[in-house]
């Protein structure tokens, strides 16, 4: 699980271009959007793509991202439970 | 009595190089686009994470604008500074990348990131957005550089009251080749805006 969260700060940081943030700056707990990474909806489409590219989960229902995108936390669970590859 | 108009200041980026009415502003050698354009922003001292996340268009056109809004006292709250742009090339070089991402039906993941930048004016949006301009904008494909049907739409937006100022011009890039020059048109200024005087400054580098 700790070695999916960092592959996720990683993933995360290179996909979504956030040129002035490092892996360690990222709690596990931080909020992904608003106050947090300031990460916009474009970027939630883009982890949407993430999800199904990488660990070959799709999402029927975009508005489920809302919840899933809340951290890294968060999203390593929800991975950790229904990833096809 | 129609009033004239004058362009304040003017900016070439091409060649990893900028410069600001004529002289040298910024330079940096043996550089791809994408490290000259991240070194340029840096060297601007600015804070807009959004920056890394454009295109080259987008980026090239952002830059450009920087520098001559950075000479420019901007309201805070709006701007009526109207955004006249052109180019050959639309916005290829994202057109580009984004096929690359739906051409193989076995990986077919487009990405959301990349699709947003396959039209041109979109670098307009990105200028508006950091500088609050909720004005005019126009982006035009020509087959060259066109400074008689620019002259004539900025002179129009202006004198029509639709514009305080027109910051106009040619940004262009396509598979790493890449230009721009903007200027900015306005009551105040040195050099006149007629068509003679843009190809002079479009062709001064």
């Amino acid at each position: 699980m700790s070695e999916l969260k960092e592959e996720l700060k990683a993933k995360i940081i290179e996909q979504l271009n956030l040129e002035d943030v490092a892996v360690e700056e990222i709690a596990d707990d931080d909020t992904l959007f608003g106050d947090g990474l300031g990460l916009d909806s474009i970027d939630a489409l883009e982890l949407i793509v993430m999800l199904d590219k990488d660990y070959g989960i799709r999402l029927s229902d975009p508005k489920e991202g809302r919840k899933i995108f809340e951290s890294v936390q968060v999203m390593a669970d929800y991975i950790e439970k229904h990833r096809t590859k | 009595m129609k009033k004239e108009y004058k362009i304040k200041s003017y900016c070439h980026i091409k060649n990893q190089s900028v410069w600001v009415n004529g002289d040298l502003a910024y330079t940096l050698e043996a550089e791809d686009f994408s490290g000259f354009a991240k070194s340029t922003y840096k060297s601007l001292g600015l804070k807009y994470p959004k920056f890394f996340k454009m295109d080259n268009l987008s980026k090239l056109a952002f830059l450009a604008s920087e520098f001559i809004f950075k000479e420019e006292v901007l309201d805070e709250l709006e701007n009526n500074i109207a955004l006249v742009f052109s180019n050959n090339a639309s916005s290829l070089d994202t057109d580009r990348k984004h096929q690359d991402s739906i051409q193989n039906t076995e990986e077919y993941f487009p990405s959301p990131a990349v699709f947003v930048y396959t039209l041109p004016n979109i670098c307009m949006g990105e200028i508006s957005i950091k500088h609050k301009l909720y004005s005019e904008n126009s982006f035009f494909i020509f087959a060259r550089f066109n400074a008689e049907h620019l002259q004539l739409y900025a002179n129009g937006l202006l004198q029509n009251g639709k514009a305080e100022k027109v910051l106009s011009g040619w940004i262009n890039f396509d598979d790493n080749n890449y230009e721009a020059f903007l200027y900015l048109v306005e009551e105040e200024g040195e050099i006149k805006h007629n068509t003679e005087e843009i190809i002079r400054l479009y062709h001064i580098l």
